[in-house]
């Protein structure tokens, strides 16, 4: 029971771990909560569903399932580094210099714009995803992790190994780190700030869009609301782990991921969504920078 | 309409990339129209950019003949008009002193609360609870609901004032959640999903308010007495004190102002006026749920403060009465609201971010951030 839950936790808590990465790769480079990343996860896993059926549709599901999902999965992950890009143009752009409190009402917007856009296409009833891959799997110490579960573990840890490789040795992830550091320094020194800003709301997206449709296959149901509640636990992952730490964040979701199953199962499952928020009160009121996140003193 | 053709592929472009990204959730004619669309709204954009929107600065006529048609017309208003209307007047009102209360917390002093809904809910569920369980009546529980609203704005603002801009909005968004949570779980007290039902009017002098009209005149008193009282708060030393850290926190409080207190009166006074919110809109639904007070509900709330002008006084009632009759009058096209209102709120944060009737003083500080950027904002 306990190990069981510790198993479906860390299947969780992967995929609060990509989407925490989001927030916490523009919050160091804009420092701004990017309020609207939620809704760009909701958008991937109802991307999935449309590209998956139309597949099917096509034959191409019947001839070759890896196939016709890998293709699933990139091409959603291209539409919402897309959207990603355009949010970033439309709503966070034009307010760079504006007071701190106008982009997050801009988020703000975009999230319910998102939402019920989703909606007014897609319906608002859940959408179902096919059951895909039978529940079987390897099973030790009475625990048993479906082939799922272990493919949603893995690929998440591939992609934030992925991530770190990116940001840690590539030129492009070097200047995001400067950009993160001090963006009028890192303009000074030649670095495209906009181009940084706008390649971070796409990696961003492109993770968001993946745990999107990992959930989709999980839960098999997808609704036009779960952006916003995901969007919250994400973002508490990112803040538990220290905001802008990208290690942190990954941390920061397994961990809540962890609380939430274990929280679910031994206290009680009706307040499931709760132990989210008060792990992220709690934090913030002890410990306000994480625990990674370094103590950055305020400037005049 | 003439225009290069540089301007012309700038056009196509941006709308070929809307309907790609609009293609995979409606098809090729959904595509197809909304490309159409785009390009015609740009178009027209352009043809029509000469008449400035910008520079217009529009202000309230205020004068006391003014003042004294406006009462007037408040008062002679339900001797004229169906009961939906009445319905829509009393809803409004409710709104405006909502609207107010946020505005002294968003508006005065700065501090975003995502979670505001949370106090109206107190107010609520603290009038329908004692009315309900006690038997106590309308008069007797609202010093109790008043009481437990401020309270709960008094012990959420201690943690989170130590918390800087965005946080702080995150942190109060959580504890709305919360609120709403418990209320919708903690079935033997609250009913749970279900509501309360039942709960009684108020009564005056052995009269009773249950009907509509009557209950007009009272939150129309109450709205007026909310005015009154905000506006000269504002003018008073505490209301300085909050215009002040607003502008400049660290300023305000180099200059003696003692900041975590008077944020601390800017959260309670907000809850405040939720709370008597609160125990009006349960008086007047007579049964209230959880439903009535979700985060949507805070961002409402929070879009009428915006729209009307952080800070204004006036504005921010006019913002509350667009936000409340526009729908009414648009019950057609109902389904569109709320996307209208996502977008509204974009390109008023992009062309209007001090609102309608807004103070000016917001801009003038984010001209300010404009020249030392780089330094701690807001």
């Amino acid at each position: 029971m306990f190990l069981q839950q510790i198993a479906n936790g860390l299947t969780v808590g992967g995929v609060y771990a990509l989407i925490a990465l989001g927030y916490t790769m523009v919050y160091g480079v804009l420092e701004l909560i990017n309020f609207a990343h939620g809704e760009v996860y909701m958008l991937g896993a109802y991307l999935g569903i449309i590209f998956f059926g139309f597949f099917t549709v096509l034959g191409l599901t019947s001839h070759s399932l890896i196939l016709s999902l890998s293709l699933t999965f990139i091409l959603s992950a291209l539409f919402c580094a897309a959207y990603g890009f355009t949010i970033e143009r439309i709503a966070y752009r034009p307010l760079r210099n504006a007071p701190r409190l106008s982009p997050l009402i801009s988020a703000i917007g975009v999230s319910i714009f998102l939402q019920n856009f989703v909606m007014l296409t897609q319906g608002a009833t859940d959408k179902v995803f096919p059951q895909l891959f039978s529940t079987a799997g390897p099973e030790f110490l009475g625990v048993r992790i479906t082939n799922l579960q272990v493919s949603i573990i893995l690929i998440s840890f591939l992609l934030m190994y992925l991530l770190h490789l990116f940001i840690t040795k590539t030129r492009f992830g070097k200047a995001m780190r400067a950009v993160a550091q001090d963006r009028i320094m890192a303009s000074l020194v030649g670095i495209d700030i906009d181009s940084v800003i706008s390649m971070t709301f796409i990696i961003g997206s492109v993770l968001a869009a993946v745990a999107g449709i990992m959930v989709a296959l999980y839960y098999g149901l997808v609704n036009y609301s779960i952006g916003y509640i995901a969007g919250i636990k994400a973002f508490t992952a990112a803040v538990v782990g220290g905001i802008g730490s990208i290690p942190g964040a990954m941390f920061g979701g397994i961990l809540l991921g962890l609380v939430e199953s274990l929280g679910a199962a031994y206290l009680s499952s009706e307040y499931k969504d709760a132990y989210a928020f008060a792990v992220l009160i709690a934090v913030l009121l002890i410990r306000p920078s994480g625990l990674f996140g370094q103590k950055r003193e305020e400037k005049v | 309409m003439s225009y290069s053709l540089k301007a012309f592929r700038g056009i196509m472009l941006v709308a070929l990339w809307f309907s790609l990204l609009f293609l995979p959730f409606k098809g090729p004619l959904g595509a197809i129209i909304l490309f159409a669309s785009i390009v015609v709204s740009i178009s027209l954009f352009r043809a029509l950019r000469r008449v400035r929107f910008r520079g217009i600065k529009l202000s309230l006529p205020y004068s006391r003949y003014y003042t004294l048609f406006l009462l007037i017309f408040l008062f002679l208003f339900p001797l004229f008009v169906k009961d939906y209307y009445l319905d829509v007047a009393i809803l409004s009102c409710i709104y405006v002193i909502l609207t107010l209360g946020l505005n002294v917390v968003v508006g005065f002093t700065g501090l975003l609360n995502l979670g505001f809904v949370a106090f109206y809910a107190i107010g609520a569920y603290t009038y329908a609870l004692l009315n309900l369980k006690l038997g106590l009546g309308f008069w007797q529980s609202l010093p109790f609901c008043l009481m437990a609203s401020t309270i709960a704005g008094f012990v959420l603002a201690i943690p989170a004032l130590r918390l800087r801009g965005d946080y702080l909005a995150i942190v109060t968004l959580g504890f709305g959640e919360i609120t709403r949570l418990i209320l919708n779980n903690w079935d033997s007290l609250t009913g749970g999903p279900n509501g309360l039902t039942g709960i009684s009017s108020p009564v005056i002098f052995g009269l009773s308010l249950g009907r509509l009209n009557r209950y007009y005149y009272l939150v129309l008193f109450v709205v007026i007495i909310c005015y009154i009282i905000i506006k000269r708060v504002r003018e008073s030393k505490i209301g300085r004190a909050w215009l002040a850290i607003r502008e400049d926190e660290i300023s305000a409080g180099s200059m003696g102002v003692n900041v975590t207190l008077y944020k601390l009166y800017a959260f309670s006074f907000g809850a405040f006026w939720a709370g008597l919110a609160g125990a009006l809109f349960a008086a007047k639904m007579q049964f209230i749920s959880p439903e009535s007070f979700t985060f949507i509900e805070s961002v409402l709330i929070l879009c009428m403060v915006i729209l009307g002008g952080l800070g204004s006084i006036e504005g921010v009632i006019i913002g509350a009465l667009i936000l409340v009759i526009l729908p009414e009058v648009l019950r057609g096209v109902q389904n569109y609201r709320m996307l209208a209102l996502g977008i509204g709120l974009i390109l008023m944060m992009i062309f209007r971010p001090h609102g309608i009737f807004g103070s000016t003083m917001i801009k003038k500080a984010s001209e300010k951030i404009r020249v030392s950027e780089g330094a701690n904002r807001i």
